[in-house]
């Protein structure tokens, strides 16, 4: 099954390499959200790193959720999602990839973000940095593998734009919470954030396993 | 509605009714394919002569009625045997034809497959062709679309349209084609508008009303 899902994740980092659809218009919506937010609520000190954690995870979820929509389009676009399912090929593989392809466009997003990040909310880590680390990518994950999921549920949709976000918000909110909560106490050294990460750790194997298990069906629905 | 009898048929329809909603798109279809023959499906438009290939693709499933192939088990059980072709080029465009074949034969792992570059020159497409497919002409998509298809050597092919945005040499380098997969004792099952394109490779032409058989009658292939 490995061979499969890098083949497809292949598939999807050379056309992205080519295009890069997703990644351009993430990083620019997630810019436009960071600094609206330094707009509106002029963040300095303490204060910046309260809500710190909430501005980059509602700019992370919201800029993923243009891409996530668009995730399966070139599948859709000239039936070569058909032709996917004529192969022999897990559908598991098929999902697992799309979804890896999808963490790996939101971690560059991030990457490119954090410096411009730092410096608009002028932020200082009180907690242990190396902390983010794992809060990042585990918060990521839980919004790609669910979104990456859901997407494929609606992309029969007509009204597929609204219906995606419709349903991976509410199911993301555990996960949304672990992840502000945790950045924020990183950033103000105040509390521990062992606990989110752990509830984070937990959300993403349930909805993971979830996900791979009930992929085939979604794939193969009518 | 059946052809001539055969022991072992490549696929055997039963009574197959598709509904969408309340439409009925195909209504107690029923018909058995012989290997090794062409079968030409015509009809007008939402006679449901796609949503029969679909079926038999293994893409849809029937609401009533039951489809066998290969004398095994249902289309989706056996899809690795069953080459479909949609009008749709099922490719993606930011690729060349050659990377888009070496993806799809990725998927293939145990299947003999042909190579990208035998595949694309048995369509008469230059492998080496460094342009992505969506600057492909429309007949040139047709073409790539068909190399994915014989890439799996499958023993059931299923082409949805296949002449449509061709010249006549394409079509009739493509009916050569076809021939030859036909003489290797695989079963092609075609839907057109052209019905003379297919008329030279055509052993029965199955017409569609409706969504039911109207009726299915000896072709005389000349190739």
């Amino acid at each position: 099954m490995m061979s499969v899902v890098w083949t497809h994740l292949k598939k999807d980092l050379r056309i992205e390499w080519r295009s890069k659809e997703a990644i351009n218009s993430m990083l620019f919506f997630a810019l436009l959200v960071v600094v609206l937010f330094s707009l509106a609520f002029d963040p300095r000190g303490s204060f910046a790193r309260e809500i710190a954690g909430g501005v980059l995870s509602v700019a992370t979820l919201f800029a993923s959720a243009s891409a996530l929509n668009q995730a399966w389009a070139r599948e859709i676009r000239h039936q070569v999602l058909d032709a996917q399912r004529m192969a022999p090929a897990s559908g598991a593989a098929l999902f697992l990839a799309k979804a890896l392809a999808n963490f790996l466009f939101v971690e560059i997003v991030q990457l490119l973000l954090a410096p411009v990040f730092l410096v608009m909310y002028n932020l200082r880590v009180e907690g242990e940095a190396w902390k983010l680390l794992l809060v990042l990518p585990l918060g990521t994950w839980a919004l790609v593998a669910n979104g990456t999921f859901f997407a494929a549920l609606s992309i029969r949709s007509r009204n597929r734009e609204m219906l995606l976000p419709l349903i991976l918000f509410p199911i993301f909110i555990p996960a949304l919470l672990a992840m502000v909560l945790s950045i924020t106490a990183i950033l103000t050294g105040e509390s521990d954030p062992g606990l989110w990460i752990k509830l984070l750790f937990g959300y993403d194997i349930i909805f993971t396993t979830v996900c791979l298990l009930l992929f085939d069906v979604v794939l193969h629905a009518e | 509605m059946t052809s001539a009898a055969s022991s072992v048929s490549c696929a055997r329809i039963e009574n197959v009714s598709k509904l969408f909603g309340s439409f009925a798109a195909l209504r107690q279809v029923s018909a058995e394919l012989e290997p090794g023959k062409c079968y030409v499906l015509v009809g007008e438009n939402g006679a449901g002569k796609s949503t029969l290939l679909r079926i038999l693709a293994g893409l849809l499933r029937p609401s009533h009625g039951s489809v066998r192939v290969f004398g095994e088990g249902e289309p989706h059980e056996v899809r690795e045997r069953i080459g479909y072709m949609s009008h749709a080029a099922m490719l993606y465009d930011e690729f060349t034809g050659e990377e888009n074949l070496r993806y799809f034969a990725s998927l293939y792992a145990g299947r003999e497959c042909l190579s990208p570059a035998d595949a694309l020159r048995q369509v008469g497409l230059d492998p080496e062709l460094k342009r992505p497919v969506g600057q492909y002409s429309q007949g040139m998509r047709q073409r790539a679309s068909l190399a994915r298809v014989l890439l799996a050597q499958p023993e059931l092919l299923l082409l949805d349209e296949p002449f449509s945005n061709m010249d006549v040499e394409s079509v009739r380098q493509m009916v050569d084609l076809l021939a030859r997969f036909r003489q290797a004792n695989r079963t092609i099952v075609i839907t057109t508008h052209q019905r003379d394109h297919a008329a030279p490779i055509a052993d029965y032409v199955l017409t569609l009303k409706a969504g039911r058989v109207e009726s299915l009658a000896p072709g005389s292939p000349t190739l």
